[in-house]
């Protein structure tokens, strides 16, 4: 099927780009955040500056390649982070059963009702914490759809004729949940990952645009859609370019972990 | 079963879950007050806002929010205030936090309510659509267009939304809430579509997952196979497709109301979104205590209201229920 495999192809151009200008951002744009309040505001299409300048004559496409850092690795760190919750708590739930299952889930439930944005805004916002609080206040926030998936895949691998034998051989609990289960559970758990990552850079830009997270003079992607909103008549592209980026990064990412969540079905289907 | 002991059993399951409701709430409120607490700082202090502090002033707000008292018993008469409408004084503005709320509510709601109109009468008639025609090219492209759209940021969507109509076409106002009546409702459009974006291409997502799973059914082969007509067998489909379409639809009133957030402060707008946000980064405790307590209940409420409806609408749960 050649439509299929066009999806990766198509989603990775975006995620290359973003990701040299996450790694390479100091390289690239060394002066990003040089500011030049004489200049101020300049529209799209001024000399030197393609996509403008802001309030305080800093390049908007420059601001944008270094803001690339701070709105991907926080999402990444919190998708690891979760589903390494998911992945213990997961498989615990869906293993023993009883009541371990029922505490867990109850949680998961309980963590899985609350409005995310606001839950974040208001820890992260009273406690003052900067960035990396964020990111460990939406690692738990995220982690109980982890906690619900993983528990649903090792709960189908119970079953199945190869836990008998494990356990008719006599291994140990921890020794056929991490060793026999788990591999057969990571497959999808990257596809959840990869969609929890377009969440979590979702749910962090959001933050920072209500200016929590990064530092004002700092360059990120929500903090610059905050700042761009008072300079919509004046220079757009200090909106629609930080704003696409978000969105198109958002989208690839989804659709690439869309596309693997299929495929590894469609693969256990098979089987 | 007799259907008298059935329906005690239907009566006993909605008081459960109303003590369930009030338990719950409890349990957040109790979180809610305990945010003072958590802040970091003293919190007469954080009471006190950025006025001018002395020991007297500090002694004095101390005394007059019972600082001193036990932790408990701290609780309990924020508490009683509470129910009693009193969610204490706002620290930026020095008015009674229930008189803050009381306008900024109205916009919140009519915002939110739009937003949920918006997503029933688009969202769940595409759905259907694309289920129906699973498979093809407009099934293809809008279920693509949904998954971006599940992951699209409000503000983005927003922002841009409000660059093409507000600024470059010039068809809708950019900022604030109006002045009551149609202007209200003009000024709501755009913030109320970027809302619904989102939640929209979930609820599409639902109603299409359910539309296909009821299509997949073994009755429908049997239906068409007995030579009925399409249409009655796409009206019983969509009847039992309906039922968790339904459930979908009330918790996504819950989280449209806690979604509002992003919306209010991309269009400027006055409702108690926007207004969180900003007593956040100012420390205003009491109106951040309220609001949250207020999201609180309202997703309760739907959340409860929809277990209701739900056993009221699904013979199959009331037989659950009652077992």
């Amino acid at each position: 099927m050649k439509r299929v495999s066009l999806t990766p192809i198509l989603c990775a151009i975006p995620l290359g780009a973003v990701a040299v200008c996450v790694v390479g951002s100091q390289w690239l744009v060394p002066d990003a955040k040089q500011q030049d309040i004489l200049l101020g505001v300049t529209p799209a299409g001024t000399a030197g500056h393609p996509f403008g300048t802001d309030q305080l004559g800093r390049d908007i496409l420059q601001l944008a390649i270094a803001g690339a850092r701070s709105a991907v690795v926080g999402p990444i760190a919190i998708a690891l982070g979760s589903m390494l919750i998911g992945l213990l708590l997961g498989t615990f739930a869906g293993y023993f059963g009883g009541w371990v299952d029922l505490t867990l889930s109850k949680y998961a439930d309980l963590l899985l009702a609350l409005p995310t944005t606001l839950i974040a805004l208001v820890v992260a916002g009273l406690v003052d914490g900067g960035y990396w609080v964020t990111v460990l206040v939406l690692v738990v926030l995220f982690s109980p759809t982890d906690i619900r998936m993983v528990r649903g895949s090792v709960l189908a691998q119970t079953t199945r004729p190869y836990i008998e034998s494990a356990r008719v051989l006599g291994l140990g609990r921890f020794r056929i949940m991490f060793r026999h289960i788990l591999p057969n559970v990571l497959p999808v758990a990257l596809a959840t990952m990869l969609l929890n990552v377009a969440f979590a850079l979702v749910a962090m830009s959001a933050l920072s645009f209500l200016g929590l997270g990064v530092g004002p003079g700092e360059a990120d992607w929500g903090r610059q859609l905050a700042d761009g909103r008072d300079l919509l008549g004046r220079n757009s592209a200090a909106v629609i370019l930080p704003g696409m980026l978000i969105i198109v990064t958002a989208a690839a990412i989804n659709l690439l972990g869309d596309w693997l969540q299929e495929r590894f079905e469609r693969r256990a289907a098979q089987r | 079963m007799s259907s008298a002991s059935a329906r005690g059993s239907v009566v006993r399951f909605v008081l459960v879950r109303l003590a369930a409701t009030v338990v719950l709430l409890l349990a957040v409120s109790f979180v809610v007050f305990s945010l003072l607490h958590l802040t970091p700082g003293d919190p007469a202090r954080n009471l006190l806002g950025p006025k001018p502090s002395s020991p007297e002033i500090l002694a004095s707000i101390r005394a007059q929010y019972h600082l001193d008292d036990p932790f408990f018993s701290q609780y309990f008469r924020w508490l009683g205030g509470v129910l009693h409408g009193d969610f204490g004084r706002s620290i930026r503005s020095d008015t009674p936090v229930t008189e803050l709320l009381a306008d900024r509510v109205v916009v919140t709601a009519q915002l939110a309510f739009l937003a949920f109109a918006m997503t029933v009468l688009v969202a769940v008639p595409l759905g259907i659509v694309a289920a129906v025609r699973a498979g093809s090219t407009i099934d293809r492209t809008m279920s693509v267009g949904a998954i971006i759209g599940v992951g699209a940021p409000t503000y983005a969507v927003g922002l841009i939304l409000l660059y093409v109509f507000g600024v470059s076409l010039d068809l809708f106002p950019v900022y604030g809430s109006g002045d009551g009546g149609l202007d209200r409702l003009w000024h709501l459009v755009l913030p109320a579509v970027t809302l619904a974006f989102g939640v929209g291409a979930l609820v599409f997502k639902l109603t299409r997952t359910a539309v296909l799973g009821e299509l997949d059914q073994d009755y429908v082969a049997f239906a068409v196979s007995r030579g009925l007509e399409p249409r009655r067998v796409r009206t019983m489909v969509l009847r039992n497709a309906f039922i968790p379409v339904i459930t979908s639809l009330g918790l996504v009133f819950g989280f449209l109301f806690g979604g509002t957030i992003l919306v209010e402060v991309t269009f400027a707008l006055q409702g108690i979104g926007s207004l969180l946000a900003s007593s956040v980064t100012f420390k205003d405790i009491p109106v951040v205590q309220a609001i949250t307590l207020l999201t609180a209940a309202v997703i309760a409420l739907t959340a409860l209201a929809v277990d209701l409806i739900y056993v009221g609408a699904d013979p199959r749960v009331r037989a659950r229920v009652a077992r």
